[in-house]
């Protein structure tokens, strides 16, 4: 009796890792049996005991007859027909058409293909693979031009890389917290495994002329989105990319080659690739002249924004879920950073007094999602949950205070769908109310 | 910044190509084409007026064009319609990107032919000849007081149009230049 009341006793002074219920990041990962204890003790037997005992077990009728056939390409569970991007331009209007990832129904850290987000500006080119050419040329020593073929015969490279827009969170500079969803909010972020070819290999055939300090990337898309980028980022990561997740991109993601430039605005990452021009200095498109110059308060603008900086939201618990009474839990979400591998993520479940160390599913990879999740005892009372990262180069995520104060933010609550500004990467916060439901909040 | 180290890298790569003998082995499957080849997609201008074609267009040319093929989405007179107004005189104001026009944002002229020319109009990009491109061109800066009512746009005229926010930009990580 005594003992166990030890065990207690030492347990909760063991796991509890900062205020409102968070416990130690390895309480829930084969930390040893006295932890596991000490929460079974906490809400064990009063989870269970307000259960009706389980039914007596019977087969269903999925198990008495044989089942469906198998597809040569298959599709997931219809009961999972909920799971989809959400749309903004459903009828294929002339203009651009984003789509969202659900975050907040999805775990891990590979974005599916067909949940991968997408914007296009001039609708979805119907790329016919064999006919598609990429030429690299401007201030090169030999132009060349590619197939789809002879690329494929180049040293491959995989790597996974987040790719995120650069109005990617834009509902979050409204003055007051939307009630949206995670997807809402940051749909527009997505991990795959990219494979395809360097383009520092296909430049050392073209060769580089000295004078080259930008190269101009363009698609073949019907608005030939058209952006530029130093030189430096073709020299260090930038890859031409055949593959998503292993098979060939999707229509929305660029087939049949786009461009990636790991950790850079999505908008960079030309889909379509059709032409890389070396050039001495930037274009100054449209996209970069006028789309992704965020206004400051003082009215200029930041320009050659380029980096997703380090960022993170929770997806569970958050809007739209609601949760089923007190109990342990496990708090989950998604950190990245387009400068290089995550350092560490902290959480804290009443707004920002305290703070936890959250537990990171390894690997942990350079400009890549990756997930965390910390442990998490509700006692049903009032909880505000809130996620910040930092990177293995020293950058933390902002607090809304620092963001709003550097930044700005909007005098009304503008459209969800809208990007009134660009490169949010501060704090989400998600208020649990005493019923369970999960609200967007400002801590 | 473009680092010494780039420099050297981008140096020893010309090189490289040019003696052909040191470069590392690859597929050497990339097919020898000509500027000349390329010349129907390089489309790119430059802020200096690098790459922008013969031909020129004035407002009055463009007014009739506007009408016709741009008006439907960008408005009468270019004040805005399903699509972004493209002649205003708004004052920025506020961190809201819906305050940009091309007057108060738009740090280069050419920006506007080059975009016109490669994205527009929407269902039909690449449907106009040059001289249209800078007809409308012309027009838009007319109506937006930046050219007066009967100058020419042509190669040399456009990128020496001053816009009026050019300097109200900070460059956000030059290190990374």
């Amino acid at each position: 009796m005594s003992k166990s009341r030890d065990r207690k006793a030492r347990g909760e002074a063991l796991d509890a890792a900062a205020g409102n219920g968070l416990l130690d990041r390895r309480a829930l990962l084969g930390r040893g049996m006295a932890l596991a204890g000490a929460i079974g003790a906490g809400i064990g037997p009063s989870a269970a005991a307000a259960e009706p005992p389980a039914q007596p077990l019977t087969d269903d009728p999925w198990s008495l007859e044989f089942g469906e056939r198998t597809l040569p390409y298959q599709v997931r569970s219809k009961f999972e027909a909920k799971v989809v991007r959400t749309l903004s331009n459903p009828k294929n209007e002339l203009r651009n058409s984003h789509s969202r990832t659900p975050h907040h129904m999805l775990e891990g850290t590979t974005t599916p293909n067909g949940l991968h987000f997408t914007i296009n500006h001039g609708g979805i080119p119907d790329i016919d693979p064999d006919k598609h050419r990429l030429v690299i040329h401007g201030l090169v020593k030999r132009p060349l031009e590619f197939t789809l073929e002879t690329l494929s015969r180049y040293p491959m490279t995989s790597r996974v890389a987040f790719v995120e827009c650069g109005g990617n969170s834009a509902p979050m500079f409204s003055p007051e917290p939307l009630q949206e969803t995670v997807q809402a909010l940051h749909g527009l972020a997505s991990c795959a495994e990219w494979t395809g070819v360097k383009l520092s290999s296909l430049l050392e055939e073209t060769g580089i002329d000295p004078r080259a300090k930008w190269f101009i990337a363009e698609g073949a898309d019907s608005p030939h989105l058209s952006r530029s980028v130093p030189m430096k980022k073709a020299l260090d990561d930038a890859m031409i990319v055949l593959y998503q997740n292993g098979e060939r991109l999707m229509p929305g993601n660029g087939y049949p080659m786009r461009l990636l430039l790991p950790g850079y605005e999505g908008n960079m990452n030309v889909k379509f690739l059709r032409r890389i021009k070396l050039v001495e200095q930037p274009a100054l498109s449209m996209y970069e002249a006028r789309t992704y110059s965020p206004i400051l308060p003082n009215g200029k603008a930041y320009q050659f924004y380029f980096l997703q900086e380090v960022k993170s939201f929770i997806t569970y618990p958050s809007h739209g879920h609601r949760l089923k009474g007190p109990g342990l839990y496990e708090i989950s979400g998604i950190a990245y950073s387009g400068t290089g591998p995550i350092e560490k993520v902290m959480i804290s479940a009443d707004g920002g007094q305290s703070w936890a160390q959250a537990a990171l599913q390894e690997p942990v990879l350079s400009k890549a999602f990756t997930r965390f999740r910390l442990p998490w005892r509700w006692d049903g009372g009032p909880a505000t949950l809130l996620s910040r990262a930092w990177d293995q180069s020293g950058n933390v995520q902002p607090t809304r205070a620092e963001f709003v104060a550097a930044r700005g933010e909007l005098t009304k609550p503008p459209p969800v769908l809208g990007f009134l500004n660009q490169h949010y990467n501060s704090i989400t916060s998600w208020g649990v109310g005493s019923n369970g439901e999960v609200k967007h909040v400002y801590a | 910044m473009f680092t010494p180290k780039h420099a050297i890298l981008a140096a020893s790569l010309w090189l490289a190509t040019t003696a052909g003998a040191s470069r590392a082995e690859t597929p050497n499957l990339g097919k020898p084409i000509d500027e000349a080849a390329i010349a129907a997609w390089d489309i790119s201008i430059l802020p200096d007026g690098t790459g922008l074609p013969k031909g020129s267009g004035t407002p009055s040319q463009g007014a009739p064009i506007f009408a016709e093929k741009c008006a439907a989405c960008h408005g009468d007179n270019g004040k805005g319609g399903e699509a972004a107004a493209v002649v205003s005189d708004r004052e920025l104001a506020g961190i809201s990107a819906a305050q940009k026009t091309i007057r108060n944002f738009w740090p280069y002229s050419t920006t506007i032919f080059d975009f016109i020319r490669r994205a527009m109009p929407a269902q039909m990009p690449h449907s106009l000849t040059d001289d249209e491109v800078y007809a409308l061109t012309a027009y838009i800066l007319a109506g937006n007081k930046l050219i007066g009512a009967n100058d020419t746009m042509d190669a040399q005229s456009l990128p020496k149009v001053k816009m009026p926010n050019r300097d109200n930009f900070i460059i956000r990580f030059p290190d990374r230049i």
